[in-house]
């Protein structure tokens, strides 16, 4: 069964995944349902950016087994601009710094058919005035700000999933309750939502949520059993998975 | 149809409005081959322009004081497929003056054209010049062009220079501009060049910073693929006491194309600071897969990102 006739928008069934000749996903299993917000917690170096990354399509990743099904779709050796095209997206942790692109320019890339209306929603939805719409995106932003110009980016794109990493690290004064606002919204809107965070926190914002620890998800079920067994039984790894940080990624 | 109508159907395929150019208040020069086809004084700015057997000699002055609100406007171009430009010019910009150039060189029928500026900047004492030049040479890669600058700026003026050429081929171009700059003066020179085929680049932008406070700033960036070649030459000078360069050199690669760029900092004053950056490779992959993940065909988001970069 899939989304197209009322089964999970995502599948990910076994994912091994490696990177830099080390095995970082570990046989990952995760089902995100169509238009909800499902969170996946984990400490850091516990594989979530690479699962983040993985499922997008990104360059360096080896798929040692496992498969990822998207609306019914296997999209497991589709490329990124394939699976972006069937409505997959990511917001990334650190954003890309392009050099003259505008914020408006930048946020119309991603729609299908050109949407004004759609792109000032987009910087309302993460509280940012239209007058930023002819500001470069690599000059005086601040980083809170640039990592709000990326979500604002998913948001104008209409995604059927859009994939979060971190998207509450390193912003300012737009808010976790903020974030969460963002979230129902998108989901209200049909956008399922899966969240990557380390913040026990953001758990309330979720329909389900799921725990990951060195690379395999270890339970997934209610956001508060989840957070609660993060909270209580979670420690940090003896044996961090090592190529697991963003900066590693560049 | 005219000259002046063909040089302005290519003046406006080179991004230029040719209505500026038959507006009374706009001060212009137009210059087709040996041929000035159109010329308007506006007060402030005086002008001559006299042939040469393969160009034009230009002295244009900006009175002291004069503040022009309007760019001026100088568009020169070679329509033949073959044939030789060579503009000699002289700029001096008066005491205190302010003034922008816009200008224009469009070569768009280019198989076999050498386009030759040879030019002496003034920027005066307290004056501002800007200087914003845009390049079209056509598809055939047929051009050369050859823009060499000795530019002076004086106690507290400021010259801000941007050398563009994105549309097209490059063909052949050495760019060459030499500043001295004088106490508390700005120098900032600005080259965006994108190349392909078999076309063939060099940037070399010297600034020296000879008087206290004086600023610079060498900036390039430079897109080649296929078989092209870019070869970046900036030198900065630390002359004096408080002086503050910088050079800034991007260069984009793809297919068998090659890039070099050589910075160079000296420093003759230990109060004065000159840094530099230079990065050549190709497109960066955190900028490619995000435009990918929002659906963009490689071939597209390379696009953005190197007209990004040039300042399309």
């Amino acid at each position: 069964m899939d989304s197209t006739n009322g089964g999970p928008l995502l599948q990910v069934q076994g994912l091994r995944i490696a990177r830099e000749g080390h095995e970082i996903l570990r046989g990952v299993d995760l089902e995100v349902e169509p238009a909800s917000v499902h969170v996946v917690l984990g400490l850091n170096g516990s594989g979530k950016s690479t699962l983040a990354y993985s499922l997008m399509g990104a360059g360096g990743y080896t798929t040692l087994g496992g498969r990822i099904r998207f609306a019914g779709d296997d999209i497991t050796e589709e490329p990124i601009d394939a699976r972006a095209r069937l409505g997959l997206t990511l917001a990334w942790q650190e954003p890309a710094r392009f050099e003259g692109l505008t914020i408006e320019r930048y946020l119309e890339l991603g729609q299908a058919t050109p949407d004004r209306e759609r792109l000032l929603a987009a910087l309302e939805a993460v509280d940012l005035e239209p007058g930023y719409l002819p500001r470069y995106v690599d000059e005086g932003l601040s980083g809170g700000e640039r990592k709000r110009v990326e979500l604002a980016a998913v948001y104008a794109m209409r995604p059927r999933l859009a994939i979060l990493d971190e998207p509450d690290s390193g912003i300012d004064r737009f808010t976790l309750d903020d974030i969460a606002g963002l979230m129902r919204r998108m989901a209200s809107e049909g956008t399922a939502v899966l969240l990557i965070s380390h913040r026990d926190e953001v758990v309330q914002i979720a329909d389900r949520a799921s725990l990951i620890c060195s690379g395999r998800i270890m339970q997934t079920g209610a956001p508060d059993v989840i957070c609660d067994r993060y909270t209580h039984m979670c420690r940090p790894c003896e044996f961090p998975i090592i190529v697991e940080a963003e900066d590693s990624y560049e | 149809m005219s000259d002046f109508d063909l040089l302005m159907l290519a003046y406006e395929a080179s991004g230029g409005d040719a209505s500026l150019l038959v507006q009374e208040d706009v001060a212009r020069l137009v210059v087709s081959g040996n041929e000035v086809i159109g010329a308007n004084e506006i007060p402030g700015i005086s002008m001559t322009a006299e042939p040469l057997a393969d160009g034009v000699r230009v002295a244009l002055q900006v009175a002291p004081g004069a503040r022009i609100g309007q760019p001026v406007h100088l568009c020169f171009g070679v329509l033949p497929a073959e044939g030789v430009q060579r503009i000699v010019s002289d700029f001096h910009i008066g005491a205190g003056a302010e003034v922008s150039f816009t200008a224009h060189c469009t070569f768009p029928n280019a198989v076999h054209v050498q386009h030759l500026m040879e030019s002496t900047i003034r920027v005066g004492e307290g004056a501002t010049m800007r200087y914003h030049e845009t390049h079209y040479h056509g598809e055939a890669g047929g051009t050369e062009v050859r823009p060499v600058a000795k530019v002076t700026v004086d106690s507290s003026g400021r010259y801000y220079s941007t050398f563009t050429l994105s549309q097209g081929r490059a063909g052949a171009v050495a760019f060459e501009y030499d500043v001295d700059v004088d106490s508390d003066g700005v120098a900032e020179l600005d080259a965006r060049i994108m190349g392909y085929g078999d076309d063939e680049i060099t940037v070399r932008e010297t600034i020296r910073l000879n008087g206290e406070g004086a600023r610079g700033l060498a900036k390039s960036r430079i897109a080649v693929r296929e078989r092209a070649r870019s070869e970046v030459y900036g030198t900065t000078e630390g002359n004096a006491a408080r002086t503050r360069g910088h050079i800034d050199c991007v260069e984009i690669v793809r297919d068998s194309a090659i890039a070099n760029a050589v910075p160079v900092v000296r420093v003759t004053d230990p109060q004065a600071q000159v840094t530099h950056e230079a990065a050549i490779g190709t497109v960066d992959k955190k900028e490619l897969e995000t435009l990918l993940s929002r659906g963009l065909t490689e071939e597209r988001a390379v696009d953005v990102i190197v007209r990004g970069m040039l300042g399309d």
